[in-house]
């Protein structure tokens, strides 16, 4: 009651406390002190750079590299840019993950489901290996793989042999290499006549469901189609197609395709630890889908494979894909772990020896993190598009 | 007769066939209910024959126990002299000799102070748990580094092997949450600025791999700070860890508030809390109750990912098993090594992932 005299739109603490004006001030010393943290830091890094004599810009990435790189998907040689080698290094990232990619997703996809089965010992297996794999660190992985098992590996003369046609050891895996005739052109215009065709085909058949009620087995007619009509012509052709075998020669194999020891490692590790953490992915989006929704399914009179594709796939399918591209995701940025076995990916080539010899510091890590953010946006971005293409719509 | 067995007569020692019941009923039932299970249970019994048998064989029938050198070592199995030989140095690095019961009493300290956490009648476990969280770091601080009280200096460049591995966890644990629950506040504000910065942040460090944020501590922070002042690689490392993590740490934080319903904040606005009263007594405990499993996950990850310190040079326990495998008394022994570091980061991971579901359980049954 002894406050009536005051007005308390005027007294300093009730400007304090009105939620907007506090919420303002917060804001704006937050801002501030940012602001005043990004320029005392930059302008360190400035008079560091020039008291050491650091260059600054992206003149660099015109300039001759003068270093070799072990394994490159383009023509790459010592007097090309460094420009020329972060493209080598980016595309050298790229095919590691890709490759790792497919094969944990195969292997994910295969342990999920195993540690489901109704058998017993293939369940405990998957969850043996699962429980190993995902406990250990993915480095320490890699350094078991590199070191204890590919350089124990014996030398080209003893080498490991798959049948005369692949062939493991110290330096290497050894593959045989498809050498094309010219006639060759005339399998990928059937190929790609064959593909325009199951398109019609599929959008036709789904046009006639939708008007009489039954569909063509088109599944079953695209995979004829597809390996018949290249086989044909390959056969019209004389088979154009001569496999060059890796032979050993000297001290080493000639001829075929080497992949080198690094990149068999760095695979091997990404896509077994990838494939633990999908294979719970796999399991979790399974065990979603809820067991009245097969039976409503085969009640309905739909037979397995049916129930399977039309009902329990899709539903589990909506619960995966989220935390898979995740993984994804994770296998992308986890191959640069390349860098601790000098397989040359985009952080050995450009984080690493770049920057050492141009010692611009600033400019290769912003570069080499912008690449991997990129990506990871990017990669977030399909992934809500597609998740909205996929999500429930209410009706 | 048999069906009305049970209506004449309820004593009827009339049993189930043999083939559903028992070990042989198990059997059929888990291992041959149908053709295609019985082909799978002789592949897995292939699979597990020709992995763990020789296995066995190299790791403990064949493996070389005792001795000092490698020609102790016959070279049938695995050589466990060399894990012997080097074992105080995977642990402790190369801290000294002399100093190394410093390591232990910290350690031990931990232990002992951590023990009544696990005991239900303990009453006074948020004192332990303040002890823990503030006054352990700073007494663990000066034990390490010494240099008072008579303890002499043991610089950072000499800490190493398990014992790194763990202040670098530990630290980046004990940091990370309170900057990931910050971070996570500040992305479900309503003030667009923090937000926006919150968001950024978050972004920024889950979008890059942990090696280049190590790589971008030991080449740039020397950068950023005035010239003169260089700080030491293992607080880079530290603090390059202790950010990644906390943005990892943020989402699961915040995944925690967006399960807190919005009657908790209005019930806790009407009774006039403040923004920070309401957030400590009622929405944190509840959020992060609910993403426990997910903060000992991140936790694990983190664990693990201090192996990377290894690549930018510190020596972690994974970089002194590098160290190690290339001593040239010891060359070729690189599987021993990996086999046991791979056991101890397997045990303490392990026993994180079900802390975790132990807690879960404990905290379901309170709520119930």
């Amino acid at each position: 009651m002894g406050r009536e005299g005051k007005n308390p739109q005027t007294t300093l603490s009730a400007v304090w406390n009105n939620p907007a004006i506090r919420a303002l001030v917060v804001q704006a010393l937050v801002l501030i002190g940012v602001v005043l943290l990004g320029i005392y830091l930059v302008d360190n890094t400035l008079a560091n750079m020039k008291a050491r004599g650091i260059a600054s810009g992206f003149e660099f990435l015109g300039r001759t590299a003068g270093f070799s790189i072990a394994t490159h998907l383009i023509d790459y040689e010592e007097a090309n840019t460094y420009g020329r080698a972060f493209l080598v290094g980016l595309l050298n990232t790229l095919l590691v993950s890709v490759v790792g990619i497919v094969f944990a997703t195969v292997l994910g996809f295969t342990i999920g489901v195993a540690r489901l089965s109704n058998n017993w010992l293939i369940s405990r297996l998957a969850t043996l290996y699962i429980e190993i794999i995902r406990n250990v660190p993915l480095l320490l992985q890699l350094f078991f793989w590199y070191f204890a098992v590919l350089r124990n590996l014996p030398g080209p003369k003893a080498s490991i042999d798959f049948y005369g046609v692949v062939f493991l050891n110290k330096r290497g895996l050894f593959t045989p290499n498809p050498v094309f005739g010219p006639e060759i052109v005339w399998s990928g215009i059937s190929l790609l006549v064959a593909i325009g065709f199951i398109v019609c085909l599929a959008y036709w058949s789904r046009r006639r469901r939708d008007r009489r009620g039954h569909s063509l087995p088109v599944t079953t007619i695209s995979i004829v189609i597809l390996t018949g009509v290249p086989v044909m012509s390959l056969w019209f052709t004389d088979f154009p197609i001569i496999w060059e075998l890796p032979v050993l020669k000297g001290f080493n194999f000639r001829g075929g395709t080497t992949i080198i020891p690094e990149l068999v490692a760095l695979t091997l590790a990404l896509s077994l630890y990838t494939a633990s953490f999908i294979a719970e992915v796999v399991r979790a989006g399974i065990l979603s889908v809820n067991r009245g929704q097969s039976e409503a399914a085969y009640a309905l009179g739909l037979h397995r494979t049916l129930t399977l594709r039309l009902v329990v796939i899709p539903q589990a399918l909506r619960v995966i894909i989220p935390p898979l591209t995740n993984q994804y995701l994770n296998l992308t940025k986890n191959s640069s772990l390349a860098a601790a076995i000098a397989y040359p990916d985009l952080v050995l080539v450009f984080a690493g020896t770049t920057l050492m010899q141009t010692g611009q510091a600033v400019e290769i890590i912003a570069i080499t993190m912008s690449v991997y953010l990129t990506l990871s946006l990017a990669i977030a971005a399909g992934m809500n598009l597609y998740n909205r293409h996929i999500a429930l719509v209410e009706r | 007769m048999s069906q009305y067995n049970l209506i004449d007569n309820p004593n009827s020692s009339n049993r189930p066939p043999v083939i559903n019941v028992g070990i042989i009923g198990w059997l059929r039932h888990n291992l041959f209910s149908s053709w295609t299970n019985t082909v799978l249970t002789v592949v897995a019994a292939g699979i597990i024959y020709s992995l763990f048998p020789p296995l066995f064989q190299w790791a403990i029938l064949d493996a070389d126990w005792s001795g000092v050198s490698r020609e102790s070592c016959t070279g049938k199995g695995a050589c466990w002299v060399f894990i012997k030989t080097w074992f105080w140095h995977l642990i402790f690095g190369l801290y000294p000799v002399d100093e190394r019961w410093r390591v232990v009493l910290a350690f031990g300290i931990l232990i002992v102070a951590s023990i009544p956490l696990f005991i239900p009648w303990f009453k006074y476990k948020a004192l332990v748990g303040v002890f823990l969280l503030i006054g352990f770091p700073v007494l663990a601080y000066f034990l390490f580094v010494g240099d008072i009280l008579g303890m002499p200096l043991v610089e950072t460049p000499l800490w190493g092997g398990l014992f790194l591995t763990l202040v670098i966890a530990g630290c980046g644990i004990v940091l990370s949450l309170p900057l990931g629950i910050l971070l996570a506040l500040a992305r479900r504000s309503s003030m667009p600025v923090l937000r926006g910065l919150s968001v950024a942040f978050i972004e920024l460090w889950r979008g890059v791999p942990l090696i280049t944020v190590l790589f971008m501590a030991s080449v740039m922070f020397p950068l950023f700070l005035p010239e003169g002042v260089n700080f030491d690689k293992l607080l880079r490392a530290l603090i390059a860890v202790t950010l990644f993590s906390a943005a990892y740490m943020a989402e699961v934080v915040r995944g925690g508030l967006q399960a807190i319903p919005r009657g908790q904040y209005e019930a806790a606005q009407s009774v006039g809390l403040s923004y920070w009263r309401m957030m400590t007594f009622v929405i944190l405990p509840q959020a992060l109750k609910h993403v426990i499993p997910g903060i000992v996950n991140s936790f694990i990850a983190l664990f693990k990912d201090t192996t990377l310190v290894a690549i930018i040079g510190l020596f972690d326990f994974l970089g002194m098993l590098q160290v190690a495998r290339s001593d040239p008394d010891w060359l070729g022994f690189a599987p021993e090594g990996y086999v046991f570091g791979g056991l101890v980061f397997w045990i303490f991971c392990f026993g994180m992932s079900r802390y975790s579901q132990y807690l879960e359980k404990e905290f379901r049954t309170e709520s119930q």
